[in-house]
């Protein structure tokens, strides 16, 4: 029997030269008349040991990483296919990595074992069993037993998936309704989403169909950002497999029920992760961002009732269905329950995803998880939640992953990235980045965020050059207590939360004088 | 199948390409995505083109095109690089690999080099962010960027090297 071997192919993976790799190892197969077959599974979120290849003993997979496609050559003479100990890259059997045996894998149980694109895998690892449970509910089974798992929308909101989904439901049926995923992953340190949709894109449609059936929305959209062509890919291979197999499209699984899926790409607009704007986008303008209400709950898409819901919103689901809301509500802490995607990034020693459940402190995922920095300098500054919130220094870090707890240091967890910086680090051109972003970034409609930030930039560009310091750090108090007042949306609305963190907890970093770096990028 | 570079070639498959999607529901992303996957950009002549076929306005079509930073109204190098400007990339000396990167191939964002192999683009964020820096080259993302390794990459996609005078001048 051929020997199996895994070769990731998710974009970091891929980035790192898994294709080489995939490649190489073929050819030593042959070389030395070895048969091997080369699996290509999704990545087990372990991006530090990317790439990651594991060999199958027949008694469990035996991991071996980072393996570079030159290191290929060694690792076959080494005895990669009899899963030989003797390398220095051997890792032993993967599930048995504390950094996998310490997590609550609930939504990402399947990411890294399958074939992201094979039926039978998903559904030998408990694919399409919320789907089936779904289906034998009413929809108003299916919205309690959200509401019983207490999920909160993982985009970055928190809004209480139950209620949204509700509030759908509750208007009018004899009306189109939609099912809108939001995929647009902007906010730099994340990639759970991206993971979810390379690595196990029917979890994502399965989560879909069952918002359908919840809601009484027979067409659902995947609003993607152009800067992920993989997962574009997949995800439309997976649409058309899914439908082959009556699980999209007409009568799903002979319900007599329908639900239609399709992959509409961003053009490149990080404010059309905001949902109205992404709304917007989707019917083909200007990402604009709109006044609520009227919520898109009742007027989305096209003025009709819409659930807007992140990737990992939507991925939580099956599980939800599957083993029932109160499964997923026993683990969390206080209103935050069920797993959060921590995304660890930046400048880590062990960067990439950890499911765990709500109530970690931010050192035990930086120190037990992350290892510390990557290039072995101290730690910094930590942001958590995207280039909209703040930066944490050090006193900070024994705070719990909750989004109360969060919320009271005016910090917030958004998506779960986390983005490590060293001491290295200069704040104050962090500052300036962050204002600097929303210029580029800012849909325009509002002019505290229009125009604020581009004077954001400047005037922290004066401070830097040592202008008035002390006077131009209290118009930049007040420029950022305008823009957060005065902003329809996160944009302007939080731009200013890295800001004045800087100026609370890095104050020297921002007032001591250096040169400023650069035009503002558009 | 040589690039369509006639102002009537590419209003053929303009036309072709509105008819084909502008059934669907909000099409006019789908359809400028379409051109540009085509022609490698949405040419400036394709405005009326698509706003006839759409029952927009010429500015209603031109707002949408200036929006978003993918489309582009002209003609890109042999290949688009994007670097990655935004924090976790930072992090990693993303800051000193964009300088160098400007550096090596003397030009700015937003700009073709000389020798047309490459169209230089800020982005932010291509999520590979454990991985940092990161760029990406047409549909390739390449991780832990440095700037010896980016030298490599360029080398071997650039078909003559880049040969210009130290100040920069042809």
């Amino acid at each position: 029997m051929a020997i199996r071997v895994y070769v990731p192919n998710d974009t970091t993976a891929l980035s790192l030269g898994a294709d080489e790799v995939a490649r190489a190892l073929l050819h030593h197969a042959t070389e030395q008349q070895v048969a091997v077959e080369v699996i290509r599974n999704g990545s087990r979120g372990l991006c530090w040991l990317e790439p990651l290849i594991e060999v199958d003993t027949g008694h469990g997979r035996v991991g071996y990483g980072p393996v570079e496609p030159e290191a290929v050559a060694g690792l076959v003479a080494a005895g990669l296919f009899e899963a030989s100990p003797d390398h220095p890259g051997y890792l032993g059997p993967v599930d048995a990595l504390p950094y996998l045996q310490r997590q609550q894998r609930l939504t990402f149980a399947r990411i890294g074992l399958i074939d992201p694109l094979s039926l039978d895998d998903y559904r030998s690892h408990g694919g399409f069993d919320g789907l089936e449970r779904a289906l034998s509910c009413t929809a108003q089974g299916i919205v309690d037993d959200i509401q019983a798992s207490g999920l909160r929308g993982r985009g970055g909101a928190a809004f209480p998936m139950g209620i949204k989904w509700q509030t759908v439901l509750d208007q009018p049926g004899d009306q189109q309704k939609y099912v809108v995923c939001n995929a647009d992953e902007g906010d730099s340190g994340t990639f759970a989403d991206r993971l979810v949709m390379e690595c196990d894109p029917y979890l994502l449609i399965e989560g879909m169909v069952i918002a359908g059936l919840a809601v009484g929305a027979t067409q659902g959209y995947i609003y993607l950002r152009s800067e992920y062509p993989l997962a574009k890919q997949r995800l439309e291979e997976a649409i058309a497999r899914a439908e082959a197999a009556g699980y999209l499209g007409a009568d799903l699984r002979g319900s007599d029920r329908s639900f239609w899926l399709e992959v509409r790409l961003g053009a490149g607009a990080y404010i059309c992760g905001e949902e109205t704007s992404l709304l917007e986008s989707l019917e083909g303008k200007r990402g604009l961002v709109r006044a609520k209400p009227p919520l898109p709950a009742i007027r989305g898409l096209f003025g009709q009732p819409t659930v807007v819901n992140n990737v990992l919103s939507l991925a939580a689901v099956p599980f939800i269905l599957a083993k029932g809301g109160a499964a997923y509500a026993h683990c969390g802490l206080g209103k935050s329950r069920g797993t959060l995607a921590v995304q660890l990034a930046g400048n880590i020693r062990r960067g990439g995803l950890v499911e765990l459940a709500f109530g970690a402190t931010l050192r035990e995922i930086l120190e037990d998880f992350g290892g510390g920095t990557r290039t072995g300098r101290p730690m910094k500054a930590v942001q958590v939640g995207g280039p909209l919130m703040a930066y944490l220094p050090e006193s900070q870090w024994d705070t719990p992953l909750d989004y109360e707890a969060f919320a009271a240091l005016g910090a917030g967890i958004g998506h779960g990235g986390v983005v490590v910086f060293d001491d290295a680090v200069d704040m104050g051109a962090q500052a300036r980045f962050a204002m600097e972003f929303c210029a580029a970034e800012s849909c325009g409609k509002c002019t505290p965020c229009r125009i604020g930030s581009v004077r954001g930039v400047e005037v922290i560009d004066r401070i830097r050059a040592g202008e008035n310091p002390v006077a131009n750090r209290a118009l930049l108090e007040d420029l950022c207590e305008t823009m957060v007042d005065g902003s329809l949306c996160a944009m302007g609305g939080m731009t200013p939360f890295p800001v004045q963190s800087i100026l609370t907890h890095f104050p020297d970093d921002l007032m001591n004088t250096s040169p400023p770096s650069g035009p503002v990028e558009r | 199948m040589p690039d369509p570079d006639t102002h009537e070639q590419q209003s053929e498959i303009i036309q072709q390409l509105v008819d084909r999607l502008r059934h669907k529901p909000g099409a006019l992303l789908p359809i400028l995505h379409a051109i540009q996957d085509r022609l490698g950009y949405v040419p400036e002549h394709a405005v009326p083109d698509i706003a006839d076929r759409l029952r927009l306005t010429r500015a209603e079509v031109h707002g949408v095109i200036s929006f978003y930073h993918h489309f582009r109204t002209r003609p890109p190098g042999a290949h688009v690089l994007q670097v990655c400007r935004a924090e976790a990339c930072q992090a990693m000396a993303g800051r000193e690999l964009e300088q160098h990167i400007k550096a090596r191939l003397r030009v700015d964002y937003h700009a073709t080099t000389i020798d047309r192999e490459f169209t230089l683009e800020p982005v932010y964020c291509l999520g590979n962010c454990a991985c940092a820096p990161s760029i990406r080259i047409d549909d390739r993302v390449y991780g832990r960027m440095t700037p010896a390794r980016f030298d490599r990459l360029a080398d071997d996609m650039t078909t003559v090297p880049l040969m210009l005078s130290p100040s920069g001048e042809v």
